[in-house]
């Protein structure tokens, strides 16, 4: 879910980067619309993630945040310069020069962001983090300073693109507005394919063990196989009028993309240079603590979800879009 | 700067920056309710006008909030991954219900944001509430988690390994209710004052004046009825942390010989060295009175504790000593604005009554930065309270200075911008006639 919805609204600010000016008011004007309304919930999911990872697996928080502090500072950064400068830009109550300012904020941050989101997936299977390492570089800048996290890093950049394109597709009431958002899906598609690509050459360079999810697993080799099927057609299809079609074959994509990685490392979270790999079983807190995580979670899902639904549902309806 | 002192210093920026925001945007919502329920019972447009103001500001400072709050997620383990690692799986339940009020919050702000002439009145109406509502949870569930720390509590302590973890026993520690009272009633108080005193220093600039003098009014009843009340919440601290923490109790009062009959030092400058304290005003017993209830009770001096345990005396004192004067400047100013709305309402338009608010603005804020310092400070050396040091928790990568520099830097200047803005805001409502009105909200 957070990928997907999440991934959307980063997407739109990389959107806007690669808009050209003279198109980018109507642009910001349609992704306000849709992603405003949902803005601030879409932020959560991040929040709950970190606290799943410190209430229930806090060897993995601790791992993560002690030897890649750099690019997860450097994505707060970013979280800090995009969530501020989207509601600034909005709620100043003059249209000025400043919304330059904040138009540029939360364009590069809404790039670096998933960049180094991407980066530090990369980093925690990537095997390059050690523990063991005695100088800085080994420990806190080696084990993500490298090709395969950088690819990664890219790859998430161009598959939050692509989402907002698809899911902006729908939203767009003008036409020149939707065959430029055309354009830019079809482009990040492109774009997440090459960088798809960079991350398996990465990966034989760096010695990442990945090349088996697309040569000897039958499961990944299905799943990712289903997933380019529905790229193609997606290709042909988006902007053809089924919008709900676009969006499904849009996340079932990148739902795909993210089965096909989980299940090749699956249970195993952080693959480490030396010694044994932290998975979710080896890592996780007393059952106690687990147990009460799992309640909370689903207490919360109750009220959450139909409100989030109900939400999403009331802002979707066209004849409240005007 | 060593990293030990960096690593404070950022996380102690970063709550403070926090804290404001988190404060601002869990009392604002109530005041915005109120004024909504107004409009929907009197359909006076000004209420509305009201109404659509605040939410702006509450927009605004949410924001800030949630990117400021999901920063400290991360901090606590960037800063502190020992500390993490054992409390995580203990202390997680308040944040993982948190994470749930916060959630609803978002989604219920969405709600109302962008819900003007969309909905039933009265669900938009609830829909404002709900902000509230678990703005507040999120507020109290966060401070228990705070409580822990100070009162650890859900497992046990064996050889240095934590056993038999019961995360409802930490989440309902000794010190959750008395810190979420205190806070919480902070928050209204400061909040309240706050935006008082920015409505009463545009009604004395005559702009405005129906508008300004309806916002004054909701806003200073919530600030003032939490600030009378706040004393009694603060003695109800004071007399558990005398049980639970004697140590932060010494060094808020300066406190460092055992004694019955203990004085209460008002003001004064303590002298670490010598241990004492110089040019402060002694109350005879009071001390012993305030902390147990009884003018011969003794009182527990640091000289209980060993030296390396003692939290730093100075910065704790001078704090608690500007948290309970500012304290009492709010609980003057409430029981005049109670007297003067019983007996003497001409007072509420005259300059001197509107300077005096517009001077408290920003009282309520630096008194609950000041009681978080104590809290805080007060706690050191320990992180975990008398289970781990802070300084065995703190990340072993060097070069956290330069982090705490870079942090520093986007914490001014995002408090510049949000000043900024609001000055723009408050401008922008002046400047507009009263009465104009349109459907959506993004006028």
């Amino acid at each position: 879910m957070y990928v997907i919805l999440g991934g959307a609204d980063f997407g739109a600010g990389i959107l806007e980067l690669f808009t050209p000016s003279s198109m980018r008011d109507r642009f910001r004007d349609t992704t306000y619309k849709t992603i405003g309304p949902i803005w601030e919930a879409n932020h959560m999911w991040l929040i709950i993630t970190i606290v799943i990872l410190f209430v229930g697996f806090p060897r993995i928080y601790t791992m993560l945040s002690v030897h890649l502090h750099i690019p997860l500072a450097l994505m707060l950064i970013g979280i800090i310069g995009r969530g501020t400068a989207f509601v600034f830009r909005h709620y100043d109550a003059y249209q000025d020069e400043m919304q330059k300012v904040y138009n540029l904020i939360f364009t590069y941050s809404s790039f670096i962001t998933p960049l180094f989101l991407g980066l530090t997936f990369g980093a925690a299977v990537g095997g390059e983090i050690d523990p063991e390492a005695r100088t800085f570089y080994g420990a806190y800048i080696h084990p993500w300073f490298n090709l395969f996290s950088l690819a990664v890093g890219l790859f998430t950049v161009a598959i939050c693109g692509f989402l907002a394109a698809v899911f902006l597709v729908g939203e767009a009431r003008k036409v020149e507005v939707r065959n430029l958002i055309i354009k830019k899906a079809k482009l990040f598609m492109i774009l997440a394919v090459v960088a798809g690509g960079l991350v398996f050459i990465s990966s034989i360079i760096e010695d990442v063990p990945l090349v088996d999810l697309i040569l000897t697993e039958w499961i990944t080799i299905g799943v990712l196989l289903l997933a380019t099927g529905a790229m193609i057609l997606l290709w042909f299809k988006l902007g053809k009028g089924n919008r709900k079609l676009d969006r499904f074959l849009g996340g079932f994509i990148v739902s795909a993309i993210l089965l096909a990685f989980g299940y090749h490392y699956y249970p195993d979270i952080i693959i480490v240079k030396a010694g044994e790999n932290l998975s979710l079983f080896n890592s996780a807190a007393p059952e106690n603590s687990i147990s009460s995580l799992a309640w909370a979670l689903m207490i919360g899902s109750v009220f959450i979800l139909p409100a989030l639904f109900y939400l999403l549902y009331s802002f979707q309806k066209p004849k409240v879009l005007e | 700067m060593d990293d030990l002192f960096a690593a404070r210093s950022q996380m102690a920026l970063s709550l403070g920056f926090h804290i404001i925001f988190a404060c601002i945007g869990m009392v604002m919502p109530f005041f915005m309710a109120t004024s909504h329920f107004k409009f929907l019972k009197t359909k006076d447009p000004v209420y509305k006008d009201l109404t659509k103001a605040w939410s702006k500001g509450v927009a605004i400072f949410f924001a800030t909030g949630a990117v400021s709050g999901t920063m400290l997620s991360f901090e606590l383990g960037l800063l502190w991954p020992e500390f993490m690692l054992h409390a995580g799986p203990i202390f997680g339940m308040p944040f993982s219900l948190e994470g749930t009020a916060f959630f609803i919050e978002a989604i219920a702000l969405g709600f109302f944001l962008y819900g003007w002439g969309k909905f039933n009145p009265w669900f938009h109406w609830f829909t404002g509430v709900i902000v509230g509502i678990s703005g507040l949870a999120s507020g109290i569930l966060v401070v228990a988690a705070n409580g822990w720390m100070n009162s650890p509590s859900g497992f046990d302590y064996v050889n240095g390994e934590f056993l038999n973890i019961d995360p409802i026993a930490a989440m309902f520690n000794d010190a959750w209710f008395t810190q979420s009272l205190h806070m919480t009633l902070a928050a209204f108080a400061a909040t309240g004052f706050a935006v008082a005193g920015i409505h009463a220093y545009l009604l004395m600039k005559g702009e405005n004046k129906t508008f300004h003098k309806k916002a004054f009014t909701i806003a200073i009843v919530f600030g003032a009825i939490a600030a009378v009340l706040q004393p009694i919440s603060g003695d109800i601290s004071a007399k558990d942390i005398a049980i639970r923490q004697p140590a932060k109790l010494a060094a808020m009062e300066a406190h460092y010989h055992t004694e019955q009959s203990a004085d209460l030092i008002i003001g004064g400058i303590p002298d670490e060295e010598a241990k004492e304290v110089n040019y402060a005003l002694r109350i005879p017993g009071a001390l012993s009175f305030l902390a147990h209830g009884d003018f011969d009770a003794e009182v527990k001096g640091l000289d209980q504790f060993a030296e390396e345990h003692h939290p730093p005396v100075t910065v704790t004192h001078f704090a608690f000593q500007i948290m309970v004067g500012l304290g009492m400047i709010l609980v003057g100013l409430s029981l005049l604005y109670f007297i003067s709305s019983w007996k003497k309402k001409s007072w509420q338009a005259q300059p001197w009554f509107l300077w005096l608010f517009a001077l408290a603005t920003p009282l309520g804020f630096i008194a609950l930065e000041a009681g978080w310092t104590v809290t805080e400070v007060g706690r050191q050396p320990w992180i975990i309270y008398e289970i781990m040091l802070t300084k065995d928790a703190v990340t072993p990568m060097p070069g956290i200075r330069y982090s705490f520099y870079i942090f520093t830097a986007i914490y001014l200047s995002l408090s510049a911008i949000v000043g900024f803005l609001l000055v723009r805001q408050i401008k922008a409502v002046s400047q507009k006639p009263p009465l104009k009105h349109s459907t959506s909200a993004d006028s």
